[in-house]
């Protein structure tokens, strides 16, 4: 392994056009796409807000409904940034050959990673405001002012999870593998970082663990502005984030130099 | 000063060195072939060429720019056609040509103003708004020509341009590259077509196991290194045939399977002896690049 591969991403503009392919690609296909994309988590946020909701009087100091749609936010983001950069992003890079055609134009490969950096955080930002239009629309936010701040926390999530997805991308050998991350990393993050309920009811060594995964942060940032209050420790929940995505980053252009420029 | 020259290239890959210490010198205007048998290093070379994969060893420099260093200053005069077609299936084949010329940072403008005449060069005026998936092969490999030409390059480098098509489709993509040659472009292909290589190159170096073996204009190899007469002939019995007059009659012979090939200066002696048989049918032609190919890199199958 050399360690050559490793020095610092080139952040460079020249991933816009290869940003607006994708942008295009997807706005070929949106229709199709955004209703799978975005039905799936509101149905499961409404049916279980309403239904468990019912049987419950507050969750977190809050309505179900409303707990459970600040944690839908975070899930649906992270979730919509996931997929992006796993499976479209392997299409593209080893499946359809896009990067190879993309890297015979005078860009570089650290300008695709930041093209893929940058879409994967795109559209799951999309994913992100459809849950927030719900919220708005169920008039479920204590706060207008508030609930707005979650559109640059969503576009942070976004970065972060399409970040840590790219590692993903970076060392599989087929789509197969990704189904790993899925039910080693996402699936026991959904469950532990307080999506569907308060982590105070994991045992203490489970929220411990929880402390440290990327999704808690998010969810500590989001709840609160949705239920109308200033997010206690920002500044700690944000720097968790940047490094979780700054190392992720990091770490998947590396992998990916190592793999395609040999 | 040559548009592109390359000095003691070398790559490995584990403990195999598959490109070893290559030299090439490409002046502007001519089209120069990099001819040679699977595996030999075409593509690898071209990648290191391109600034895509860094050298083992060795020195690049294309118009001017060291490459890999500045790669992607290099990649801006260039255009590439790959060995795998790599269009965006998504897109039309007007927006393949729209995309692919923002990543040369051209404004949307600049492309629109040249896709008419890109177009009409692929021949696929009439398919502007037609889904690549419902191209043919030829179509694609045109229109990826198309698009290596978008940025209107000085030098095009093609892998293999034509590697899959039937023969319509490929003397069609010839005449584009002939077209190209004469407004002065500057040609880098590489094929294992020899008929390709011998239509279109100035020049060409033919190369197994990353190491050139033999260089030049194809007319001048065929002579420095070939009889001018090649008598194939086939028949079960061939073997006996070469026994009996292989070393009399022909300069040089070789077998493979049951076919002959008598390599001769005095195609008339042979010629009397064969028409005195009738168990073995015959074709006598002038020798080609494909003989001097074969002589160099041996006629055994490669994968
Ligand atoms: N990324 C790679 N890793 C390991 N071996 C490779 C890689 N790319 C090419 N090779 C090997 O290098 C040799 C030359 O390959 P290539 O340049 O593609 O040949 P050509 O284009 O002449 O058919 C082959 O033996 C091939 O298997
Ligand atoms: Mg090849």
């Amino acid at each position: 392994m050399s360690l050559h591969d490793f020095t610092r991403p080139r952040l460079s503009l020249r991933f816009v056009p290869v940003w607006r392919r994708h942008f295009l690609v997807w706005r070929k296909l949106a229709l199709s796409s955004i209703l799978g994309n975005l039905a799936d988590p509101m149905l499961y946020m409404l049916g279980f807000g309403y239904g468990l909701g019912s049987l419950m009087p507050e969750v977190g100091g809050a309505r179900y409904i409303t707990f459970l749609a600040a944690g839908t936010v975070c899930y649906s983001t992270m979730n919509s940034a996931t997929f992006e950069v796993l499976y479209s992003g392997f299409s593209r890079m080893h499946v359809q050959k896009t990067w190879d055609a993309i890297l015979n134009a005078p860009l570089n490969l650290d300008d695709v990673m930041l093209a893929e950096l940058t879409w994967g955080a795109s559209k799951s930002l999309l994913s992100g405001v459809a849950i927030l239009a719900v919220i708005w629309a169920l008039g479920l936010q204590a706060s207008w002012l508030l609930s707005l701040w979650v559109l640059p926390v969503v576009i942070l999530i976004g970065l972060t999870f399409s970040a840590m997805g790219l590692v993903m991308t970076a060392l599989s050998p087929s789509y197969d593998f990704f189904m790993y991350y899925f039910t080693l990393v996402i699936t026991p993050m959904v469950l532990l970082c307080g999506v569907f309920y308060p982590v105070d009811r994991l045992p203490d060594f489970l929220q411990i663990a929880a402390a440290f995964l990327p999704l808690s942060h998010a969810i500590d940032l989001v709840r609160p502005l949705i239920l109308g209050e200033v997010p206690a420790h920002i500044f700690r929940h944000v720097a968790a984030l940047l490094a979780w995505g700054g190392v992720s980053y990091w770490l998947a252009v590396g992998f990916t130099r190592r793999r395609l420029l040999k | 000063m040559p548009l592109l020259s390359a000095r003691n290239l070398r790559k490995k890959y584990g403990d195999t060195e598959v490109v070893r210490g290559l030299d090439l010198d490409i002046e502007a205007g001519e089209c120069f072939g990099l001819i040679g048998p699977n595996g030999a290093g075409k593509t690898t070379t071209l990648k290191m060429l391109l600034g895509l994969i860094a050298p083992d060893g060795g020195s690049i420099e294309i118009l001017g720019t060291p490459v890999p260093l500045r790669g992607r200053e290099a990649r801006l005069r260039i255009g590439v056609v790959p060995q795998m077609d790599n269009l965006d299936p998504d897109f039309s084949v007007r927006e393949n040509l729209l995309v692919y010329g923002r990543y040369f940072g051209m404004a949307d403008s600049l492309i629109e103003s040249r896709v008419p005449a890109l177009l009409e060069f692929a021949g696929l005026a009439s398919k502007a708004d037609a889904r690549i998936t419902t191209l043919s092969g030829g179509m694609k490999r045109r229109l990826t020509l198309a698009r290596a030409l978008v940025n209107d390059p000085e030098l095009i480098v093609l892998d293999e341009p034509t590697t899959g098509l039937d023969p319509q489709a490929r003397h069609v993509i010839w005449q584009g590259l002939r077209r190209l040659i004469s407004q002065g472009k500057t040609i880098l292909l590489t094929t294992h077509f020899m008929e390709e290589a011998e239509r279109l190159c100035d020049r060409l170096v033919i190369i197994d196991h990353g190491t050139a073996i033999a260089h030049g204009s194809p007319r001048d190899m065929i002579a420095a290194e070939i009889e001018p007469d090649v008598m194939e002939i086939y028949g079960e019995r061939v073997a006996d045939w070469g026994e009996q007059y292989g070393t009399t009659l022909c300069e040089r012979f070789e077998i493979t399977g049951e076919t002959l090939f008598c390599y001769t200066r005095d195609c008339g002696r042979v010629l009397d002896q064969l028409r005195a048989q009738h168990t073995l049918r015959y074709l006598h032609r002038p020798s080609n690049l494909e003989d001097v190919f074969l002589k160099f890199t041996g006629r055994e199958l490669r994968d």
